[in-house]
Parts: structure tokens; C-alpha cells; sequence
């Protein structure tokens, strides 16, 4: 079992005196490195752990080994769409013509290249109402700054100086509040109805003529889809401002409503959530921006333009707000994306939001007897319960919950998002998982409710099945040591 | 359960106010504390700073979230507790004891606006239900 088995650093696994047989000794005479190299050469070795091949080889897979994926088993992460990814996204990337290009390249040399941006940009419009993309942005963060910055465009463009607020509901992503101070912006908040959707009258006060525009997700980040929403954008745009979509939960709503219907003017789509391309894993990431066609002129340059020749780069744009990173950006992730929406077309997509939908609500039903559900309503593709009862009559809390669930082989929720709910537990189980996954998955719910009652201690040192059960968070966050010490 | 102090003022977003003559010291209450978690950062506002009431006066992080302190009173911030930032597990220990920052009042009618041990644990009840 490695998995049960700490990993020792592996640094700690070398020794000075082991010599590589992997590269033979020289059969010719050394030169003159120093000679050759001057300033640049390095009299000393550096520190670096000085193991064999296998060694190094068994020391990475051990802790390859220790990692958890959706490859893995269930990982129910709310608001991340953990879902399992098709390989044939990797089969279509990996293809010679796309995988080999330099982003140097003449346009006429990546025709192929620049019609599948071309054709992904439409099929991205008509999947969320909007009139035009770009595909600069390296990640769902950065593609909410090119949002704001769209709208902060806009404003500047027309005058609107007085405008240098955002508001945010309170159920917000943090992201949501960070990208608005990014840009420059004050943010106000707007508080969330008993319902756990926007607060109609709160809305309307909170409303002004020094407002820039709305950022929300809809669905919430409570997995609730707010039925005002055409309310609540025309409310924002009476008083002047845009409205931005958060594209973040997107995956419920694919082919069955889209952004631009309900009246917002630019969207960052997440296509590591909804779209099926990787998550993290330190690689280039995607945020396409999506905007309506008076904000079109302001979005980063270039931009894919179809001529009567053919397909080109614009970088003659004057009223863009410039480049968020460098080229037209991170494409090999463009073309998983892709080959996604190809492989699933309009119906495809719909029913995978329905089916996001039809899983989550599975899970939230059978569970709701055994933890408090925050908000008693019909949820869309994730739904929050909390460990409320079982922290008042065992002081058994979220944390210990989710822990627990690590020993029965599930990734842990998320917890204690969204803030205003406590002890929260956003539970996402995406359309990915079979029915077995979900009956596993919440019957493991049930079976620690159980045991918080007849076993509470076991709940409270859970995990018992990691080779570290509780690292000192607070200890990590304010007593960092980065550097490896013998 | 957390505790609540008689002696002092209470705003919603779980400061408190201690009130001596015209200054207000102002911290965060046992049952904001609990919430957070343990704290791994703290830090007020810096003295002469004028504030007006929802001002910010300090913040906390724990391991969970981050959160602001807002001032439940105008006027000027005469003292700022430095210790916080070196020590915040102290506001875990005692947030009764540990004020943030302290604010001679430029109208200590606004006082009335907030609410007093009674109503605050009722407010605490709700929140938590």
C-alpha cells in the first residue's frame, strides 16, 4: 500500500559519492570548461539530490501514486465541474499539425489552425448569446480581468469617469471581488434573499450612477439558478452600468440558456470546467471572453479574421485594450475544447447540463434527512448542505466530515464555501459519474451521519487512511519554510 | 458555545465596542473568532487616520477566509494594536481582550445604532440557525 507510506524527501535518498553509470566516463581528454565557459562557469556542483535513475524513477511514481484525480475515483468538488475529461480531446491536440506549430508561423502556413478558432468562436457564441470571442486569456481568472477590463474600456471610451464601482453579491466567487480591485474598482455588495438569490429591493439600493457594472454567476455559487435574472440586468443597465457573467457554472445550463438571453454584455467561460479540458496541473490554461458587439472593438488584439483569402490575425485595433499575454493564446487547450463541443453538438451539450443537473439533485435527495440543506430549493448542477446539526449535537464540524470522506475514497467537497452559509459543504458531482458513483457517493454521505452519532471520535481523527491525517494548517500559513534543510 | 460580554456594543458584522469616555475600542467578538477558525493573520488600521462609520479598521485571515473589520463609529483612530500582527493567535485566545484599534468619537450618539449583549446573542442565534 504507498499510499499508506510517507514519501521521504529526495534529497534525504542521495549520496555524495554516487556516481551516474548512466553517462560514461569520457573516453576523450575533458576540455577546458572554465576556459570555454568564463564568467558563466560554475566552479561547484549545485545542491541537487544526487540519486540513481531508478531511484529517482520509484521516488516519482510513489508520489504519483499519492495523488487524487477524477481518473482516480469521485471527486465532488463544487464549483470546479470536476468531470472526466474524453481522451479523445488528447488524441485531437496531440495531432502533428496542431501539436508541432510555432506561434511564429505565417498565417498562411496555419489556415487549419485559424478556421478551428474561427468556427470555435462561433459555436462559443451561440452557446452563450454573445457576438464575439477572445481566446488571449490563460485561465478563468484572467479571463474575468479581461471581462471587467472590457467593461472599464467601455466606460473610459465614453466618459463615464464618475463610474468606479462593481457590485457583487454576497455569494460571489472570491475571484469575483479580487478581479474588480485588479481593475481598479471599489466593490459594493449586494446581499442574497432568503431564497439564496439576489435581493431585489437590496439590489435596487445599492444601485447608482457611480455603478460600472454587475459581475454574478448564474446559477449561484448556492447551485441556484436565479429566475430575476432579466430583472436584475435591466435594473444594472436603467442605471447606466454592464453586466458581467461569470461563467463558472456553466455546465448546468449548456444549450438551455444562455448569458446573452438573459441580458449580460460580456462572459469569461471556464473551459476546464464545462468544456472538458484539463484542470491546473501547472500547463497553460484557457478563459475565452465573450462580449456583445459594442464592447467587440475594445477586446484584446489580435483577433481571427476571415478575409476572402483566407484566415488572418488582426493586430490593427485602436480602441483594444490591448494583449493580456503574449500570441492569440494557449491553443492546444482551444483545441480539446474543440473537439468537445464537436464531439457532443447542441444535443450532446444539453444533455450533459441536463445531466449535471439530474446527478446533483440525485445526491442533494438522498442526503437531505441527514444534513442540514442551507437552502430547501430545486439546485441546479451542485447544492450546499452544511454539518450545522451534527457540530451542535457532536461538535463534529465540516472539516472532520470531509476528512472522513477521504477514507471511504472520495474526494472531499468543497468546504466552507460559499461563505454565507456555515459550515458548508458544496457538493458538485457533474454528469461524468454513473449511477453506481452517485449511490456510493451519497450513501458514504449517510454512512458518516451514522457514524457522527455511534462513532464520533472516528469521525473527529479521520483520515485514518493517509500517510499524513491532519497537516497543521495554521502552522503552514504562518510559519513557512520553502527551502529543504538536511 | 461562544461567549458574549454584558459590558460592551454590538455591531452585525461582529465587532464589538467598548466604550470609555469618548474613545471606543473596537474588536472582533468570541463568536466571529469561531467562526474564522484559527487566525494566521491580523492586522488595524494605523493611528490619526479619520474614519466614518463602515470604514475599514482592520482585518483578519484564518485558514478558512479573510475578513475585514468596519468601524461602528466616526472619528479618529488615537491607538492601533501592533501586537495582532506578530501574535494573532491571541485574538483566538481572548477576542474580548484584544481590541484592534481604538477611536476617539466624533459623535457618540452613533452608538445607539448598535446592539447591546442581549440582542446581539439573539442576532447570533439567527445567523447560526
Amino acid at each position: 500500500m504507498t499510499m499508506l507510506k510517507d514519501t521521504p524527501l529526495i534529497f534525504t535518498k542521495g549520496s555524495k559519492s554516487f556516481k551516474s553509470s548512466y553517462i560514461r566516463p569520457l573516453d576523450v581528454e575533458m576540455p577546458d570548461l572554465a576556459a570555454y565557459y568564463g564568467d558563466s562557469y560554475r566552479a561547484e556542483l549545485p545542491d541537487m539530490p544526487n540519486v540513481d535513475e531508478i531511484t529517482a524513477i520509484r521516488h516519482y511514481t510513489n508520489l504519483s501514486n499519492k495523488n487524487f484525480s477524477v481518473e482516480v475515483g469521485t471527486y465532488p468538488l463544487g464549483s470546479c465541474t470536476m468531470k472526466y475529461n474524453p481522451k479523445v480531446n488528447e488524441d485531437m491536440a496531440a495531432l502533428p499539425g496542431f501539436a508541432n506549430l510555432h506561434p511564429y508561423q505565417a498565417c498562411e502556413t496555419v489556415q487549419g489552425s485559424l478556421e478551428l478558432l474561427h468556427d470555435l468562436e462561433l459555436q462559443l457564441n451561440d452557446l452563450t448569446g454573445m457576438d464575439a470571442f477572445t481566446f488571449q486569456p490563460a485561465a478563468g481568472a484572467h479571463g474575468e480581468l479581461t471581462g471587467i477590463l472590457l467593461i472599464k474600456a467601455y466606460h473610459e471610451d465614453k466618459g463615464h469617469t464618475k463610474r468606479d464601482t462593481i457590485i457583487i453579491p454576497d455569494a460571489a466567487h472570491g475571484t469575483n471581488p479580487a478581479t474588480a480591485a485588479m481593475a481598479g474598482y471599489k466593490v459594493r455588495e449586494v446581499k442574497s434573499n432568503e431564497h439564496g438569490l439576489v435581493d431585489l429591493d437590496a439590489l435596487a439600493e445599492v444601485l447608482g450612477d457611480d455603478v460600472a457594472g454587475l459581475m454574478l454567476t448564474n446559477p449561484n455559487t448556492l447551485g441556484l439558478f436565479d429566475c430575476n435574472i432579466d430583472r436584475i440586468t435591466q435594473m444594472v443597465h436603467d442605471c447606466g452600468g454592464l453586466c458581467y457573467y461569470d461563467g463558472a457554472n456553466l455546465n448546468p445550463i449548456m444549450m438551455q440558456a444562455r448569458p446573452g438571453d438573459m441580458g449580460f454584455d460580456c462572459v469569461h467561460l471556464n473551459v476546464h470546467k464545462s468544456l472538458s479540458t484539463p484542470h491546473g496541473g501547472g500547463g497553460p490554461g484557457a478563459g475565452p471572453v465573450g462580449c456583445k458587439d459594442f464592447l467587440e472593438k475594445y477586446l484584446p488584439r489580435p483577433v481571427v479574421v476571415k478575409e476572402d483569402d483566407g484566415y488572418t490575425l488582426d493586430y490593427d485595433r485602436p480602441h483594444s485594450l490591448g494583449m493580456m499575454r503574449s500570441f492569440i493564446g494557449s491553443f492546444g487547450v482551444l483545441v480539446r475544447t474543440y473537439a468537445y463541443m464537436l464531439r457532443n453538438g447542441v444535443e450532446g451539450l444539453k444533455e450533459v447540463s441536463e445531466g449535471a443537473v439530474a446527478n446533483a439533485r440525485y445526491i442533494m435527495e438522498r442526503v437531505k434527512d441527514y444534513y442540514h440543506l442551507a437552502y430547501d430549493e430545486d439546485c441546479m448542477h451542485e447544492f450546499v448542505i452544511s454539518s450545522a446539526w451534527q457540530k451542535e449535537k457532536y461538535g463534529i464540524d465540516t472539516n472532520d466530515i470531509a476528512k472522513r470522506l477521504i477514507d471511504y475514497g472520495f474526494h472531499p467537497p468543497t468546504v466552507y464555501f460559499p461563505l454565507i452559509v456555515h459550515e458548508a459543504m458544496m457538493i458538485e458531482p457533474t454528469e461524468t459519474e454513473t449511477w453506481r458513483d452517485l449511490d456510493a457517493l451519497a450513501q458514504a454521505l449517510i454512512d458518516i451521519a451514522k457514524e457522527c452519532e455511534s462513532n464520533p471520535e472516528l469521525v473527529k481523527g479521520a483520515p485514518h487512511g493517509t500517510p499524513i491525517a491532519r497537516p497543521d494548517e495554521t502552522r503552514a500559513a504562518k510559519d513557512q519554510i520553502l527551502t529543504c534543510t538536511d | 458555545m461562544t461567549t458574549v460580554k454584558e459590558d460592551r456594543l454590538y455591531a452585525k458584522t461582529h465587532e464589538w465596542v467598548e466604550v470609555e469616555g469618548n474613545v471606543a475600542a473596537i474588536g472582533i467578538t468570541d463568536f466571529a473568532q469561531d467562526q474564522l477558525g484559527d487566525l494566521v493573520y491580523a492586522e488595524a488600521e494605523p493611528v490619526d487616520i479619520d474614519v466614518e462609520i463602515d470604514d475599514l479598521v482592520g482585518s483578519v485571515e484564518s485558514v478558512k477566509m479573510a475578513s475585514d473589520l468596519y468601524s461602528p463609529v466616526a472619528g479618529k483612530i488615537i491607538e492601533s494594536n501592533e501586537s495582532i500582527e506578530d501574535a494573532p493567535e491571541q485574538i483566538n485566545e481572548d477576542a474580548f481582550g484584544t481590541w484592534f484599534v481604538k477611536i476617539e468619537m466624533s459623535d457618540p450618539s452613533q452608538l445607539d445604532g448598535l446592539m447591546d449583549a442581549e440582542a446581539y446573542k439573539k442576532f447570533c442565534e439567527e445567523e447560526s440557525a
